[in-house]
């Protein structure tokens, strides 16, 4: 076959990539946009000329920016901590992790650079520049409007950061638990071939399809009078669920059974039965081998689910609204609240801070694990 | 694999399900025919004013709330039938508004509107969010591999974000004189003001809808796209077929799995369409079927949250995706137990 009968004319690729210009455009624009209305005070936040929200000379006059140095010190900076992250961090881990394992030494490695980048960032990068600024002229004075007040009003006096945690425990419990059971589950669903294994999925598959209302229209009552009737079984002791964390966490792992088992299911059907049925010729049980040779050889597909329950709990919305108290809030029902409640501009930008701060964890996911995301979305699919 | 090993696979994964999944489905169902209120009991008042000759005296007939001995309200619940479904759908004023045949009248019930908007937002979004994905899909697929990574790190984007935050991130480049509305105003020379009528909000709920799902789409379509099998183009170039040809005979069959496995899961997501309603904070004008039982769900004035009535909305809104689902599921039974 030619090559040149599969060229195509100019006219046709300028179209196809122009679409796609466009349309990455249209995907980036309001997460960028919202990220620098964040950094503006209201005026120039919710101004028409764009030019003015991007620039923002009321925030500059009033508060304070960044100069052309700043700009280029901090832009070579990042990049230099980014390329480390890349090209140094992983050898020096592997130098330093025990006999090749994996996991926590990743995890320690990659939070200590994370610390140590931060605190070059936030403490010395504007103590030096706090410097050199004056020294430079023309090239030290400020250009570009930028304060950081917003953030600080959320995070600080708001209390942003009770909703943070409480966000943190309810999601690792439901990433924990969730992939706990739909580990074996999904194991065991794919080494059956059963009738009851068949209608199991079915089933899960039909809880899939169920709006999450009906199920919190189900909880709700018993969840508030749980202190009446749970009395009989545990006594005093009897706990109301309305407004428990760890309720809520056993109610999103039960909201992401379905989910989780068909997609795990499908990632073990990939790890060929000749492995555990070697290991149990030489005398492991069910349990052995599945210990000892599915668990080393699963990371992959437990990882690529366990970043889609994470998303799931980190993301909804009617669950904890409906299901936790002021107290115990999550951010996303919390910065609902804020805005509902916003009264004056500074508050309407003190929500877009609230909102940047909560996709900025979900940016950085994507950033790291962009091709397990992928192979999740596809998963299911491809396979039928 | 044994039966009772299988069963301790599986068991705490069934457990989970039956516990938070199937049990509250039954008691959904009981708490839609049942109403728990507070009992109230009537009791004669007497009051007194001091009056010029002695006092003057009335008895009045009061109701309170009946409380137990540790001062806690007494509640009972009753069987009431079907009247919670009829608080919900208000046949009566249905009745009148199909006799009038006034559009605006039936609009004016809440659940009306709200199954109107569901059904609308689930089946128009559904061939935009196909469309967009597979133009995005060819595109990527058509465009240099060095751009390609990145491209599909920016798609990701719209559909990672938290959903509330989302429509709240569209909602505020439109708020009063934001740039967007700015933008508009300056091009079409007139006033616009997105967020004060229905239709503009519903019109931004669609395109927010698609802006947020047609990534999934796209990855979904770009990863059946690497599967197209060359020959068949091949053939199809030496038969004479244009460009539109092949895609239209060749790639779009190859493609049609997973277009039925797209549909499924968006009638599922979209039936569920909420959080763009609370971002849009557009339940003023529009609302969906989940925010109707939330709205029931939510503590009124006084404290009181109207479970039953919620329960009955919940019920129909099962029936309705049952409904919504079971057409193109009977498709796909067939073709299987066909093939």
């Amino acid at each position: 076959m030619s090559r040149s009968a599969l060229r195509q004319p100019m006219g046709l690729k300028a179209l196809s990539n122009g679409f796609l210009a466009f349309w990455c455009i249209v995907a980036a624009f309001p997460i960028v946009w919202i990220a620098v209305m964040s950094f503006k005070t209201p005026v120039d936040a919710f101004d028409s000329n764009p030019f003015r929200v991007v620039f923002g000379p009321h925030t500059r006059a009033n508060i304070g920016g960044l100069s052309i140095i700043d700009i280029l010190l901090g832009l070579a900076l990042a990049w230099i901590l980014v390329r480390q992250a890349i090209l140094w961090l992983p050898g020096k881990v592997a130098d330093c992790a025990p006999d090749g394992r994996t996991g926590i030494p990743w995890l320690i490695g990659g939070g200590v650079y994370a610390l140590a980048a931060l605190a070059l960032l936030v403490v010395v990068l504007p103590a030096a520049l706090a410097v050199l600024n004056p020294l430079l002229g023309p090239l030290g004075t400020d250009i570009l409007g930028l304060t950081t007040r917003h953030y600080e009003a959320v995070w600080i006096d708001r209390g942003f950061t009770r909703n943070f945690a409480n966000s943190m425990i309810v999601t690792t419990g439901v990433v924990m638990v969730s992939l706990t059971v739909g580990t074996l589950a999904g194991y065991g669903l794919a080494r059956s071939d059963s009738v009851i294994a068949f209608w199991l999925l079915v089933v899960a598959l039909v809880f899939r399809a169920l709006p999450h209302s009906v199920l919190v229209s189900g909880y709700l009552p018993y969840f508030i009078s749980s202190a009446e009737w749970l009395a009989p079984i545990l006594g005093d002791a009897a706990p109301t669920l309305y407004g428990k964390p760890w309720a809520i966490i056993a109610v999103l792992v039960a909201i992401n059974q379905p989910f989780t088992i068909w997609m795990l299911r499908s990632f073990f059907q990939n790890i060929p039965a000749e492995l555990d049925e070697a290991a149990r010729v030489d005398g492991c049980s069910h349990f052995g081998a599945f210990r000892r040779v599915i668990v080393p050889v699963m990371w992959p597909g437990v990882i690529t689910t366990g970043l889609f329950s994470f998303l799931l709990a980190y993301n909804d919305f009617l669950v904890t609204s409906l299901l936790l108290d002021a107290q115990n809030m999550t951010m996303v029902p919390a910065i609902a609240n804020m805005f509902n409640r916003e009264t004056t501009a500074s508050d309407e930008v003190q929500a877009i801070a609230a909102a940047v701060s909560i996709t900025a964890p979900l940016f950085v996911l994507v950033l790291v694990f962009q091709r397990q995301i992928v192979s999740g979305l596809t998963a299911g699919a491809v396979k039928g | 694999m044994k039966k009772k090993t299988f069963a301790i696979f599986v068991g705490p994964s069934v457990f989970m399900m039956v516990l938070f999944i199937a049990a509250p489905l039954l008691s959904v169902l009981w708490q839609s025919f049942h109403v728990t209120q507070p009992v109230y009991e009537q009791v004669e008042v007497e009051t007194c004013t001091p009056g010029l000759l002695g006092s003057v005296c009335t008895t009045e007939l009061k109701t309170r709330p009946l409380l137990s001995e540790n001062g806690k309200i007494l509640t009972e619940t009753t069987f009431v039938g079907l009247q919670s479904y009829r608080n919900v759908i208000e046949p009566e004023k249905l009745r009148t508004a199909i006799a009038s045949g006034s559009w605006r009248d039936l609009m004016n019930i809440r659940f009306w509107a709200a199954l109107r908007f569901t059904l609308a937002f689930t089946i128009l979004t559904l061939p935009l969010v196909l469309g967009t994905g597979l133009l995005i899909a060819l595109a990527v697929n058509n465009t240099l591999q060095r751009i390609k990574g990145p491209v599909i790190f920016v798609s990701l984007l719209p559909f990672i974000i938290t959903p509330v935050i989302g429509a709240l991130s569209i909602r505020w480049l439109f708020l009063g004189d934001g740039i967007l509305t700015a933008g508009l105003e300056w091009w079409l020379d007139r006033d616009i003001a997105m967020f004060a009528q229905a239709w503009t909000i519903e019109l931004m709920l669609y395109i927010y809808r698609v802006w947020h799902v047609a990534p999934f789409a796209f990855v979904v379509f770009y990863a059946g796209l690497q599967t197209v099998n060359n020959d068949a183009v091949e053939a199809a170039i030496i038969d004479g077929a244009s460009r539109w040809q092949r895609l239209r005979y060749v790639i779009i069959p190859h493609l049609m799995p997973l277009v039925i496995f797209l549909t499924l899961i968006h009638l599922m997501d979209a039936y569920r369409v909420f959080e763009e309603i609370v971002g849009f904070s557009a339940s003023a004008h529009v609302i969906s079927l989940q925010w109707l039982t939330y709205e029931f769900l939510l503590q009124d004035g006084t404290g009181a949250r109207a479970i039953s009535r919620a329960s009955a909305s919940a019920i129909l809104t099962m029936i309705g995706i049952a409904v919504l689902l079971g057409v193109p599921l009977r498709r796909v039974w067939r073709e299987q137990m066909g093939s």
